[in-house]
């Protein structure tokens, strides 16, 4: 008995010193291995008289339990050791700089197109599209604008051929005609897409967006007409008031015809939406005219509504404080960068329009 | 339309103000587009104060002025006169200013070595006296709260100016403004006093209107006063002809112009003596010509509506006069013509000898024919009040009585379309102040429309006239309903936002360009497309419709390489053009990346991009949205702007006849010529309109979820095949060995060189081996193991590489 207490001691101070693997392996085999200490006791077991055996063989036991248990912490110790001894060799600097990453953008005129198409979606809108290449009957004279309408002269057309026949539409406004020619009451549709004039400068250029909106059914009025544009204004500027002021205008196409102001005011050298007391103009509309719905086999006196038509670019550059229309067509890398959107960002209902 | 408030209120009788005058316009529709005084040149001289004067360091007699000129600015100016001194208030005039007495311009300038903002006025140089000794001295009672001010009180009346839309060219002349606005109840329209003077005799020139096919002219009033002596209009006409930015010519053609710009009535005057017996108003005659008064002259086609005599064509009716029978200041005997001309017929001849007048504006929108007879009455009596002279008798030629139309009202459409009421006796008057004679009839009104109102021709036009004027704040803000009638996008719509955003989420910036291009840039990627011209391009190098994305990407990645930047990404989604009639157009995302990956960057290798960047990133796209990789199918062909050698088409499936995108390097030939230096360019194009809608529906994949939990074993192959033998080709002929069990191949190593004989390369693979139904052993394993090698090697001649 004494004997084994020896080595357990022996053992125990032993393993109390700085040791490295190797050591610590040595011990372990002169105490279990095939000729260890410990093993040969066991092996002696048996030649015991009984009545000491099963005392000796429980001390022994405990003695090996203590022993191991002091050998597993010595060898984790060692080998938290040894980890952190070689973790210490590998440290680098974590302030270089990561591995490339690239990131692509949206333009701003795309973002605006989902933010414009997630609006409306909330109030029932569907979206349609139409050619960017139209003749003149759906650019012109299904709208009630016939050939000797001064209106025309307005806009200033591009012409593919030299009958004035087709053209580049100069607004979006055919979309309509082709949605209500191609299906059957109620319509309720914006159109947003690219539009040409002839024309360009600082607040011009020859190509620019818009977006149609109709909303034709038994009983649509003027009063529909000024809540659909409230909300819309509202929504999209992320504003919750919004001064806004219908003045009578004309459009072939629409009668009555209203243009929209909206209140803002400068601050800081910026536009603010929604309040002040200066006007600014940014979008016609009106109920769609009885000679409109004739021309598209519908009976003015079933069915009416409205119609509108708002320039995308100019709400992405109110909204976004976007200067000089030009910039938004002429690539410039550092311009999208700027004015881009994470492909991410995808306006929404539930995660709003904008962050 | 420009006229003043004081012109106005000789037609309106208000007591309202200015500004709410205004602001009345812009609500009844006359947009105003601004209220201010024109600008004169008497703006610029300003009341100022010497703050502080210091002697001229160069000259003994020159002395330097810091002058307060308001707004806490000051100004260093050199001055000359002797009694310029502290706290003097004085008279400045900036750079740019028009000295009265000698006409001359100011600038800064350097005064021996001293630069003079401006200059310090004396009385003389103002013609205010002939005072020229010393700086003009102000008194500091009447002037020091001043400082800035403009010496000079504005006496011109502040001009309004408006947008009339093209429905209304009443409002063309200061007598329709008024009527709207007394409609509104800011004031009482004003009756048009004339002076019963007595018209003498007859009108002695025969006038007649021929029975031409079209005949543009349907009524045609004269008169004629003799005896005239025509000269410089009077002060208060000239100002009115001048404060609307006009300059006055002489007293007969001011008056026309007064009566044009005050009853929208355009007249002419001949002289009488110059029209050769007689007046016909008739179609021309192909190849006729006449000199017009801006000394133009004209050939005629057919058809043109024409005034002439005996000896020709005297003007375009209701467009322009000829220089034959214009009125000059020695102008003894006067024919006035004031006539009806029909708007389509103007509109015609003008666009076909592409001329506009003030003239041929108002009658193509529509005069009143029925104000012949004011418009004659009033000018007429102007000059002969002003010039002298004898009025005949009116003449009056018409084919046409331009009696007024009719229309009959519902009442009850007003609250139908605009949403709210207004009650009857209301809309009543408002028709009977713009005009309109009413008369009810139970819930109908009958309507008699004024003559000055083309634009009305049924019952939606009036409604529009009450809602005008009883002002649109009164229509209610209805909250929106939220009923759909269909989804917002539809599936080719959703792919397109689908497909945007998985581009540019692998680097690459999103741009807009034009649809039209550069026909020579253009030419280098049309293919076969046909090339489609602009009649009327806004430049040379925008003449045609793009027929590829690349032509404007390419561009503007050379603009931006010329900038300075090397690794660009950019890609476009919209249209081309296939064919100039409306839906020859494809929706096409062109993408195009530039320089290096990884350029300048301490712990990865930098590479030029390649084609196998853009191929991942187009294959990626189209499995992100929804495609399914396995059936994807490459050929080696493509379009000729990418390099024949480095580029490829995408089948979605191997039987497509159309594929849905080209990749690859660009052709080094189109670098060359467009200039584009840059290490490598590559792109791809994704043809919207040729992905098909998948099948199956993602939320249908959804629900088949299958897998296998037995274990996995995986091979090494190399095979040596022929060089042009494609990899694609290989995969195949393994995965269709056994779907069930060859789960995956992936290449790892391509080579060619040594150990391989130089017509082969050696590709090496590695196989997943999995079954779904239970754990492989070793013999299935080389069974399927042998399989892969036999049938490789038979089907594309390849020998396993040992």
């Amino acid at each position: 008995m004494s004997d084994i207490k020896k080595i357990k001691d022996d053992y125990l101070n032993k393993l109390n010193n700085d040791l490295n693997i190797e050591s610590l392996n040595q011990i372990k085999t002169e105490l279990f291995g095939k000729n260890g200490k410990i093993s040969n006791y066991f092996k002696k077991l048996g030649s015991l008289p009984t009545d000491e055996r099963k005392k000796f063989a429980s001390d022994l036991n405990s003695i090996k339990n203590e022993l191991q248990v002091k050998i597993d912490s010595k060898l984790q110790e060692i080998e938290t050791k040894e980890i952190n001894s070689k973790l210490e060799n590998e440290k680098v600097d974590v302030t270089l700089p990561e591995r490339e990453f690239i990131r692509g953008k949206i333009h701003p005129v795309s973002q605006v197109i989902d933010e414009i198409s997630s609006i409306f979606s909330e109030i029932g809108f569907s979206v349609e599209e139409g050619p960017d290449i139209e003749n003149e009957h759906y650019n012109f004279t299904a709208l009630n604008t016939p050939d000797n309408h001064p209106a025309r002269d307005m806009h200033d057309t591009f012409y593919l051929d030299n009958n004035k026949e087709l053209l580049l539409r100069t607004h979006t406004s055919p979309v309509q005609v082709r949605t209500m020619l191609n299906g059957k009451p109620p319509f309720k549709i914006i159109a947003p897409g690219r539009t040409y004039r002839s024309d360009s400068d600082q607040t011009h250029s020859p190509m620019f967006h818009q977006v149609e909106g109709l909303h034709i059914d038994k009983d649509i009025n003027m009063g529909h007409l000024k809540g659909c544009l409230n909300y819309f204004i509202k929504s999209f500027f992320e504003v919750d008031k919004i001064k806004m002021r219908f003045r009578p205008s004309h459009f072939p196409f629409t009668e009555p015809s209203a243009e929209v102001d909206i209140g803002y005011e400068i601050k800081d050298g910026k536009i603010v939406i929604g309040e002040g007391d200066k006007w600014l103009e940014i979008l016609g509309c009106g109920m769609v005219h009885p000679n409109v719905l004739k021309n598209v086999k519908l009976s003015p006196d079933k069915y009416q509504g409205y119609a509108f038509g708002i320039g995308i670019d100019r709400l992405g550059m109110l909204k976004y404080g976007i200067n000089d229309l030009r910039a938004f067509f002429e690539t410039d890398y550092r311009w999208l960068n700027h004015f881009g959107f994470d492909p991410l960002d995808v306006p929404s209902n539930y995660r709003g329009l904008s962050r | 339309m420009k006229f003043t408030i004081g012109w106005l209120k000789e037609h309106l009788d208000t007591q309202k103000k200015d500004n709410e005058l205004i602001e009345k316009l812009t609500n009844i529709g006359l947009e105003v587009e601004s209220f201010e005084n024109l600008s004169s040149s008497l703006d610029s001289f300003k009341v100022a104060k010497i703050i502080n004067v210091e002697q001229h360091p160069n000259a003994d007699r020159l002395r330097i002025c810091d002058v307060d000129i308001g707004l806490d600015n000051t100004v260093k100016v050199v001055c000359g006169a002797p009694n310029a001194k502290k706290d003097l208030l004085t008279i400045y005039a900036g750079p740019g200013s028009v000295i009265p007495k000698n006409s001359m311009k100011l600038s800064v300038s350097k005064i021996r070595g001293v630069t003079s903002y401006g200059m310090l006025c004396s009385e003389s140089e103002l013609n205010l006296s002939n005072e020229s000794e010393g700086i003009t001295e102000l008194t500091a009672s009447k002037y020091s709260d001043k400082i800035g001010k403009n010496f000079f009180k504005s006496n011109t009346e502040k001009v309004v100016d408006l947008s009339i839309t093209p429905n209304r060219p009443d409002c063309l002349g200061v007598r329709g403004i008024a009527r709207d606005l007394a409609a509104t109840g800011v004031g009482k329209l004003k009756k048009i006093l004339l002076k019963n003077s007595k018209n003498n005799g007859s009108q002695k020139i025969k006038v007649s209107i021929t029975k031409d096919k079209n005949q543009g002219c349907t009524a045609f009033g004269s008169c004629l006063i003799e005896g005239v002596t025509n000269k410089e209009s009077p002060k208060w006409l000239k100002e009115k002809i001048i404060s609307l930015g006009q300059k006055p010519i002489s007293a007969i053609v001011d008056i026309t112009n007064y009566v044009m710009l005050d009853l929208n009535r355009p007249l002419h005057a001949y002289d009488a003596d110059k029209i050769d017996k007689e007046i016909i108003v008739r179609n021309s005659k192909k190849g006729e010509t006449f000199e017009a008064l801006d000394n133009k002259e004209y050939k005629l086609d057919e058809e043109m509506c024409v005034i002439s005599d005996k000896s020709g064509v005297l003007g375009l009716g209701g467009i322009i006069g000829g220089t034959r029978s214009g009125t000059e200041i020695n102008t003894k005997n006067i024919l006035l013509e004031s006539a009806y001309f029909i708007p389509r017929s103007i509109r015609k001849t003008s666009k076909l000898l592409n001329i506009d007048t003030d003239a041929k504006f108002r009658f193509e929108r529509g005069i009143d024919p029925q104000s012949i007879e004011l418009g004659l009455s009033k000018a007429a009596e102007l000059i002969s009040e002003i010039c002298g002279g004898k009025i005949s008798n009116f003449d009056i030629q018409q084919t046409d009585k331009h009696e007024k139309n009719k229309i009959k009202f519902n009442i009850s459409l007003f609250e139908k379309i605009t949403g709210f009421k207004v009650n009857d006796n209301e809309i009543i008057k408002i028709l009977t102040d713009l005009g309109f004679e009413v008369s009810k009839e139970k819930f109908q009104l009958d309507l008699k429309i004024p003559t000055w109102r083309p634009d009305i021709t049924q019952p939606i036009d009036i409604v529009e006239e009450i809602v005008r004027i009883k002002g649109y704040e009164n229509i209610e803000t209805l909250e929106p309903e939220k009923t759909k009638i269909k989804d917002t996008l539809n599936a080719q719509q959703k792919l397109f936002h689908f497909l945007q955003r998985s581009v540019a989420s692998k680097g690459y910036f999103e741009t807009v360009t034009w649809s039209f291009t550069d026909s020579k840039i253009n030419k280098l990627f049309k293919e076969n497309l046909k090339e489609i011209k602009i009649v009327n391009p806004i430049s040379s190098d925008l003449d045609v419709l793009r027929n590829s994305i690349f032509t404007n990407l390419t561009f503007y990645i050379k603009k931006n390489l010329d900038r300075g930047f090397k690794d660009i990404s950019l890609f476009e989604i919209g249209p081309i053009f296939k064919d100039s009639k409306p839906g020859e157009q494809l929706t096409v995302i062109g993408a195009i990346k530039s320089g290096k990956i990884s350029r300048l960057n301490w712990n990865e290798k930098d590479r030029v991009v390649d084609v196998f960047d853009v191929k991942k990133d187009v294959i990626q796209t189209l499995v992100e949205a929804g495609y399914d990789r396995q059936s994807f199918f490459v050929r080696d062909e493509s379009p000729s702007y990418y390099h024949p050698g480095k580029s490829g088409s995408i089948y979605v499936d191997k039987d497509e006849i159309e594929p849905v995108a080209y990749f690859g390097e660009i052709h080094p030939n189109i670098l060359k010529k467009l200039d584009i230096k840059t290490e490598g360019l590559v792109g791809f194009e994704i043809y919207m309109d040729y992905l098909r809608e998948n099948k199956i529906k993602l939320k249908d994949l959804k629900t088949n979820f299958k897998y296998s939990d037995y274990q996995k074993s995986e091979r090494d192959f190399a095979f040596v095949v022929d060089k042009n033998f494609k990899a694609q080709d290989l995969i195949e002929i393994i995965s269709s060995i056994d779907k069930n069990l060859i789960r995956s191949i992936k290449i790892f190593d391509i080579y060619e060189g040594e150990n391989i004989p130089q017509d082969k390369k050696s590709i090496a693979l590695n196989v997943t081996i999995q079954s779904s139904e239970k754990t492989l052993e070793e013999s299935d394993l080389e069974k399927i193991n042998k399989l892969i090698i036999s049938t490789v090697e038979t089907k594309s001649g390849a020998k396993i590489r040992s």
